[in-house]
């Protein structure tokens, strides 16, 4: 039965995986046109400065193989994703691929980070608000999550160091992952918090967190007041549901019958919600990257976006579109492990 | 077995709602023996449901005994707390509900769920708590009980899941058993053989039961005893015996009235000041078809096919004349519903026509028939009054919004005279009419739904289940509205039931379905009378009697 309800999983996640690949398409034809209806002229940019002549434009506009026309650059660039080549960054003179896979790791540590405290904090909350709907405790949520989705990102990031940096001195200085003094560990998963535990530098591994808990923190107060109110409202609905009463006739346990019972029911949407969370997340985060100087792709591509460097904006386009996609699949494998009904669909 | 098991004194159950407290029990007073079963019967709003949650503890947050005393073994019920509570839950006294596939958790294995109840009252390790629920599984008579363990609710049909429900109920051997509408929603064969279950287990178990129900001759079968409730109060208690033949109480003789047995007419179901409007129908007598008059509906040859493969309906042919009335019966997944859509033009059929007054309308595509014609000609009246009406469109707008649709009427003093006389036929009150869904009682809203369906004035009515939802004394005023309607405007009527009583009153011919197949077709008297396949006698016999209740009872 378990087999054969994970493999059914299986199936319908590599149908919605194929199914994705138009629209990937489509997304990667439309920034590019995007980006050329964009005003800005990178030639101009990149050129030497601000006197520099009218020859000295072309020919860089002829290197940048901007003097072609928009169709016959549409094709060029396809074909250099179907090579795996996303181009090179004008800013920083490496490739894109390059230049992301250093800062993808920054940003899904951040999220993940996030996120999780999100959960932590959101479930629980839920919780607590949908058992005694009305209550004191569910008003004192709802206050809360207003008040985390009322506060901007990087006002509530600018708050918490201003108070756990500068008032108490607990954070170290938000600049970046990780203090210049540190000597990194050897690169493999990227996460530094992953890689310090993995070369044993317990101190490394700690300075790491601290970096990290203030930036993920502001980012999860964003985040937990949708989280937390699909779980108040999916808890409700499941505590008045038929089997919860049935539960409660045989006398089970009151864990049992919120944990095992209502809990396990109430999550499923969650999980819905915590994957399109995630995906917002990850790209919305750029304004925490700027605010804790942390070295993301979403910082990036803003930069990249402001200097009117094509190809690193095409390129965080593509992987942003590539990671939602991967998240949905992920968020189905999830749910049909879940729940046993998905799987006869 | 004298023993006093549950004692119910005086009890006062009220809900606060937005309208202030509204008592829902208002003195009920019954007491129940150990192993015996008592009937607690009553149309919805009686309270005998809450009466049964009070007794459980099982009352929502908004609901609160008033008043009033539960004895269960001489220890009031409504005092205990906490432990003393759970042991009592489950333990002592459980409860089986009406809609078993909800009742049990979606994502817990039935095995689990079981064990969960078993290891709530047993100190046992979880190994013993499963091989105890497979033993509890073959008690029930699931079929291949080792293999359903790990099955979930949505794997078992309706009838398997109230067996597990069953399971899950007497796994820790209670005394008193409170079964709340146990089978409504079961097909009448499914019905018997759950109630048989339940009662040769509480029989053998010495647990005594309180059956909740609205059929009266459900509870005659299996009780001796029965109490009626009307709004909060125990009316009359009696035996099945007394109750059918000398009720008492005035409700009680409504009730006795309203409900359909093999022999009842329809003109029997309501009391005196109801039936006048349809005595002065019955007297005159029905124009004779002109000879050689072609059928109003002709179906030929009718095949539905989903994607899944299997056929939900195969081969099925009828016809039908103006103002006659046909019966489609059968199980649930006999097809009937899919049927009657194709009828409908709702479905489109995979193979067949329907010939509808001469013309083929089986290859209109139903997504284009609205624009046909003949789409006033065919109406339907749904299922459930509740969901099948707009919740934002009042009363005048559901009447209102075919005839705009189909006869192109625009808004003004012409449409609004068409949608009062609709009212008036079906006696729906013309100040309802500015009324949302909400606002209606079930009665209401179903003549709400068939004021809809004739206010094109239809030639053919498909009637899916249109009482399956209402009490018995609204089902006795429906269907005498509807067969008034049928002499009146001599609209014919396709009943789509598995209430075989209903449908030996109302129509002239029946057809049973199986497995989308036509078992047999007849005159419907001679048919039920005199089923001639032992599927049709199967289904005949399933029925619940309120004669042949209390000689079943006695024999217990």
């Amino acid at each position: 039965m378990v087999m054969t309800g994970l493999g059914a999983t299986m199936a319908r996640a590599g149908r919605r995986l194929l199914s994705s690949l138009p629209a990937l398409f489509g997304v990667l034809v439309f920034t590019f046109l995007l980006m050329r209806v964009l005003p800005g002229d990178p030639a101009v940019f990149f050129a030497s400065g601000p006197n520099a002549g009218k020859e000295e434009i072309e020919q860089i506009r002829k290197q940048m193989g901007l003097n072609k026309s928009v169709p016959e650059q549409l094709v060029f660039y396809l074909s250099d994703i179907g090579h795996g080549n996303l181009g090179r960054s004008m800013m920083t003179g490496q490739p894109v691929l390059k230049d992301l896979r250093e800062r993808l790791p920054a940003s899904l540590e951040l999220t993940f980070t996030a996120l999780l405290i999100a959960l932590i904090a959101a479930v629980p909350l839920g919780v607590v608000a949908a058992l005694r709907p009305g209550s004191v405790v569910d008003h004192g949520v709802r206050l809360f999550c207003a008040l985390g989705v009322c506060v901007p990102t990087f006002v509530s990031g600018l708050l918490l160091i201003y108070v756990f940096y500068y008032l108490l001195g607990l954070a170290p200085d938000p600049t970046g992952r990780i203090d210049v003094f540190t000597s990194l560990p050897p690169q493999r998963t990227g996460f530094l918090s992953v890689d310090f535990l993995l070369a044993g530098d317990f101190d490394g591994w700690w300075a790491a967190c601290k970096q990290l808990v203030l930036p993920a923190a502001s980012m999860a107060l964003f985040v937990i007041a949708p989280l937390a109110r699909i779980t108040r409202a999916s808890m409700l609905v499941s505590l008045g549901s038929d089997f919860v009463r049935t539960a409660r006739s045989v006398g089970l346990s009151w864990r049992k019958v919120v944990v095992t019972y209502a809990l396990r029911n109430a999550i499923l949407p969650v999980i819905t919600i915590a994957g399109i969370v995630f995906s917002t997340m990850l790209g919305a985060n750029v304004l925490v990257e700027k605010v804790f100087s942390w070295p993301g792709v979403a910082s990036y591509a803003l930069d990249a976006l402001l200097s009117s460097d094509y190809a690193p904006v095409q390129g965080f386009v593509l992987l942003m579109a590539s990671l939602f996609v991967l998240v949905n699949l992920v968020v189905d494998i999830c749910y049909g492990i879940a729940d046993p009904r998905v799987s006869i669909e | 077995m004298s023993e006093e098991l549950l004692r119910i004194d005086d009890l006062h159950v009220a809900f606060s709602t937005r309208r202030g407290m509204v008592e829902a029990v208002r003195g009920v007073t019954l007491t129940v023996k150990a192993g015996e079963m008592l009937g607690l019967v009553g149309e919805s709003g009686s309270g005998k449901s809450v009466t049964g949650f009070a007794t459980t503890r099982l009352l929502d947050a908004a609901g609160r005994v008033t008043g009033g005393k539960i004895l269960f073994r001489g220890q009031d019920v409504t005092k205990l707390r906490g432990d003393d509570l759970r042991q009592l839950q489950g333990a002592a006294m459980s409860m089986i509900f009406q809609n078993p596939r909800a009742a049990l958790n979606p994502i817990r294995a039935i095995g689990l769920q079981i064990a969960d109840a078993i290891l709530t009252h047993k100190r046992i390790s979880k190994d013993a708590a499963r091989a105890e629920a497979l033993d509890l599984l073959r008690a029930v008579q699931i079929r291949d009980p080792e293999a359903r363990m790990d099955a979930y609710p949505h794997e078992l049909s309706g009838g398997m899941c109230q067996r597990v429900m069953i399971a899950i109920a007497i796994s820790c051997n209670p005394a008193l058993l409170i079964a709340d509408e146990p089978t409504t929603g079961l097909d009448v064969t499914t019905q018997k053989v759950v109630m048989d279950l339940l009662a040769d287990i509480a029989a053998a178990r010495g647990m005594a039961t309180i059956l909740i129900t609205h059929d009266l001759g459900l509870a005659a079968r299996y009780c001796r005893r029965i109490a009626v409730m009307e709004r909060g109060r125990i009316v009359e208690e009696a035996s099945p015996g007394t109750l059918f033949s000398v009720p008492q109480h005035g409700y009680t003789r409504r009730l006795v009235a309203a409900s359909p047995t093999a022999t009842s007419r329809i003109e029997d179901l309501v009391t005196e000041e109801e039936r006048e409007r349809y005595a002065a129908v019955l007297g005159k007598p029905r124009p004779a078809l002109a000879h050689g008059t072609p059928p109003l509906l002709e179906v030929r040859k009718l095949a539905k096919r989903f994607d899944q493969g299997s056929a939900a309906v195969t081969d099925f042919s009828m016809t039908m004349a103006g103002g006659e009335s046909v019966g489609l019966v059968g199980e649930s997944g006999s097809g009937k519903s899919t049927t009657s859509r194709m009828i409908c033009r709702l479905i489109d059929p995979s193979e067949g026509d329907i010939v509808f007054d001469g013309q083929s309308i089986g290859h209109v595509a139903s997504r284009d028939f609205h624009r046909s014609p003949l789409r006033k000609d065919i109406q339907m009246v749904f299922q459930d009054p509740n969901e099948s009406l707009n919740p934002r469109f009042t009363a005048f707008d559901c009447i209102a919004h075919p005839l705009m649709r189909l006869d192109r009427m625009r808004t003004g003093e012409a449409l609004r005279q068409r949608v009062e006389e609709c009212a008036e036929r079906v006696g729906l009150p013309l100040d309802l009419l500015p009324r949302f869904p909400h606002q209606l009682s079930g009665g209401q809203k179903a003549r709400v739904g068939i004021a809809r369906a004739i206010a094109c004035r239809p030639r053919l009515l498909v009637l899916d289940e249109p009482t399956a939802a209402l009490d018995v004394s609204v089902q006795a005023v429906v269907l005498q509205l509807l067969d008034r309607l049928r002499r009146e405007n001599d609209i014919a009527l396709l009943f789509v039931s598995h209430d075989l009583n209903v449908v030996r009153m109302l129509c002239d011919r029946t057809i049973v379905l199986r497995n989308g197949g036509i078992v047999e077709q007849g005159e419907s008297r001679a048919l039920f009378d005199n089923p001639k396949t032992d599927y049709t006698r199967k289904l005949v016999e399933a029925i619940p009697h309120i004669e042949t209740g209390p000689t079943l009872a006695a024999a217990l």
